[in-house]
């Protein structure tokens, strides 16, 4: 599950991590009186900052033409004006895809001087089975980027799950990044909140891009969260109430969504074939099938080992509410699972549904006999296969 | 031989009381294999089936049973400590079938693991399957939720991260009249216990198995570092398949341990690394047994 950046900041700040003052905004009156109170508290400049799940927001251009989903602004006036023009406009990044986002929540912080960027991000390292803090001085950049071009900028640093971030690996961490003085521990205490928050929370990942040198209206000097983007282990949701609050609906695929309630595994794609396949890797190999035989996908989904005939009728709903799709290709391996109660949820979910578009049916394992003699005498026009690279073929030709 | 498991391995099954545990514990029975216990605390002195005792704890169990082995259903919150238990009554192999444990829990789960003599398949796996000589190799090991029927005894050895691909491969393998040594499907977690590499190397000294299909999928890099080995130890045939080429990147496709993330973990790379290796690629999974039998 993925957080906008003020819910990350805020799970980062109850775990020590100093961010910028500031609050979000669900309405332009909201945005005005968090504005006001930043600028009462004495700040000089504020940041306004769209909410949406997705990367490039302040290289983003809106589809009304306004250019940039961050901007700043030196008077409430000022800042309340680029709140109203963000809100309900709809937001298109490099991350977005063309059909962008709209922004329904903002982030107004206060605005200090960035004396230097960094980049620092928490995250789980597949190859050793422990987590890995990784670092960079070169912040604001994409981090894919400079590990491909400067390998040896990136600085890792692996952590004992059961012990934590230790101080002295802070401050190595630190010291690597240029920082200096009491600098030194300030960030070396930060990055010890920063893993505590990927523990705590249950995260997959925490970044904080940048991670910035700024200089206070005071004059001193402090490392602070400039951004952040966070996303939480699904599987870990059940002990964090207060997170899966954060959920934004808005911001995932209504189909996904739906798919979910059935506890079926949906993923929108953008090609014209639909799957409906048993087992990840499978449902996988479907679509790369598809597309090696010219097609393409319209969808994963994966109805799991033991589908019952509601799920296969569900996941018919979701997969032909889809407008694009122009055939249907179901792949089923029934190792468990008996291949005529799949028959039969394909049957009477075509039926119910009108089903119009070719099905290309492709059985296999247990009980197959039976699941192919439902299938031939439903009346279906349906079209059988009897291996993956055949059904995937004749899916190909008749979405043609 | 095979590995890990022998039709006369004795297993319990922790979780034994629950639907999905009991189900897959009766066609275990069914199968011929020597399921001898249950355990699930507070419910000790019951049976399951009217003749496989039910015990409080795994220690109790191994100790009354002689058990050596476990397939853990325990749901995801307390599917670690199922694991950790089972390390701590000194089991030599747990397979732990729960999907959608935390990735931290298995953070401490590994560490206790690394120190043990204990091996751990999965979690989210299908388990392991050595089949037997009867009538559609009944009389295996079968640990877990695969098919039995759809076994043969034999000499081909497959390791897996996805459940319904090993049964396409064992029944491609089977329908050609090929048999198995051993069946091992590792799971799609992003923290397994066994991967790809352990149970490659299993199979290289197995002088019963003269041949192995390795399945993988998109995410990590297990598969380039088992094919990374096999290069220069292995000695025996090898077809690979990767599952995920159209997947889109920073998308988790079902398993929780499939998903491309920072242009790492791709299907290319993996069959790039296969392809250096010797080792044969199917490009579709109807083609996985074809693959390995054209190069035996």
């Amino acid at each position: 599950m993925n957080l906008h950046e003020y819910q990350a900041k805020e799970l980062m700040r109850r775990h020590g991590v100093p961010v910028p003052a500031g609050e979000p905004a669900t309405s332009v009156e909201e945005a005005k009186a968090a504005i006001e109170k930043l600028f009462g508290e004495g700040h000089q400049r504020v940041v306004v900052k769209s909410q949406i799940h997705a990367g490039g927001r302040g290289k983003g251009t809106f589809k009304d033409g306004f250019q940039g989903g961050v901007h700043l602004a030196d008077s409430v006036e000022d800042a309340t004006a680029k709140a109203e023009a963000m809100f309900g406009n709809v937001l298109v990044t490099k991350q977005t895809g063309e059909e962008g986002k709209q922004v329904n929540r903002l982030l107004i912080t206060s605005c200090q001087e960035i004396k230097s960027e960094f980049y620092c991000a928490v995250l789980l390292d597949r190859a050793l089975g422990k987590p890995i803090i990784m670092a960079s001085s070169e912040g604001g950049m994409d981090i894919e980027e400079v590990a491909e071009a400067t390998p040896e900028k990136i600085i890792k640093e692996t952590v004992d799950p059961d012990l934590g971030l230790q101080a002295y690996q802070g401050r190595k961490i630190a010291i690597a990044l240029g920082l200096r003085g009491k600098l030194i521990g300030q960030c070396g205490r930060l990055l010890q909140g920063l893993y505590a928050t990927w523990a705590g929370c249950d995260a997959s990942m925490v970044e904080v891009n940048p991670l910035a040198l700024i200089e206070n209206e005071d004059g001193t000097e402090a490392v602070v969260a400039l951004d952040a983007k966070m996303s939480i282990d699904s599987n870990a949701m059940f002990r964090h109430a207060d997170i899966t609050e954060m959920r934004d609906l808005t911001e995932e695929d209504p189909l996904e969504v739906e798919a979910g309630k059935f506890d079926l595994n949906y993923i929108k794609l953008d090609g014209n074939i639909a799957c409906l396949v048993n087992g990840a890797g499978l449902a996988m190999s479907t679509m790369d099938a598809i597309k090696h035989y010219g097609g393409d996908p319209a969808n994963f989904l994966d109805v799991g080992g033991g589908a019952t005939q509601e799920q296969v009728k569900a996941a018919f709903e979701i997969i032909l509410s889809d407008p694009s799709v122009k055939a249907i290709l179901i792949n089923i391996f029934g190792g468990i699972m008996n291949c005529n109660t799949i028959a039969e949820g394909v049957v009477a979910a075509a039926k119910e549904t009108d089903l119009k578009l070719p099905l290309v049916v492709r059985l296999e394992g247990n009980n197959v006999e039976a699941g192919r003699q439902t299938l031939a005498k439903s009346g279906l026009a349906l079209i059988t296969a009897s291996s993956l690279a055949e059904a995937a073929q004749k899916s190909v030709e008749a979405a043609k | 031989m095979s590995i890990l498991v022998t039709p006369e391995t004795k297993f319990l099954v922790q979780g034994i009381t629950g639907g999905f545990g009991g189900r897959h514990a009766q066609l275990s029975l069914d199968y011929g294999s020597q399921l001898v216990a249950g355990v699930t605390p507070g419910k000790g002195g019951q049976t399951f089936a009217d003749t496989v005792p039910i015990y409080d704890s795994v220690t109790e169990a191994v100790a009354k049973t002689g058990a050596t082995a476990s397939a853990i259903f325990v749901p995801p919150p307390f599917a670690a400590d199922a694991i950790l238990e089972g390390i701590d009554a000194g089991l030599e192999l747990v397979v732990a079938i729960t999907e959608g444990i935390p990735v931290r829990d298995m953070l401490s789960v590994k560490k206790v693991l690394d120190a043990s003599d204990t091996k751990l398949i999965g979690p989210n796996c299908p388990g392991i399957v050595t089949p037997g000589e009867g009538d559609q190799s009944h009389g295996g090991c079968r640990i877990g939720i695969a098919p039995g029927y759809i076994h043969k005894k034999g000499n081909i050895g497959v390791v897996s991260r996805s459940g319904t691909l090993t049964y396409e491969a064992v029944w491609q393998l089977t329908s050609a009249g090929v048999g198995q040594s051993t069946c091992v499907g590792i799971g799609g977690d992003p923290v397994p216990g066994m991967t790809h590499l352990d149970v490659l190397k299993m199979f290289n000294d197995d002088p019963e198995t003269e041949g192995i299909i390795m399945i993988g999928e998109i995410g990590g890099t297990a598969e380039e570092e088992a094919a990374a080995w096999a290069k220069d130890n292995c000695s025996k045939p090898i077809a690979g398949f990767i599952a995920g080429a159209t997947a889109p990147p920073g998308r988790r496709m079902g398993h929780a341990g499939a998903i491309v993330s920072g242009g790492k973990g791709t299907a290319e790379a993996k069959k790039a690394a296969f392809r250096k290796a010797g080792i044969g690629v199917a490009e579709t999974p109807s083609e996985m047994a074809d693959t390995l039998l054209k190069m035996m």
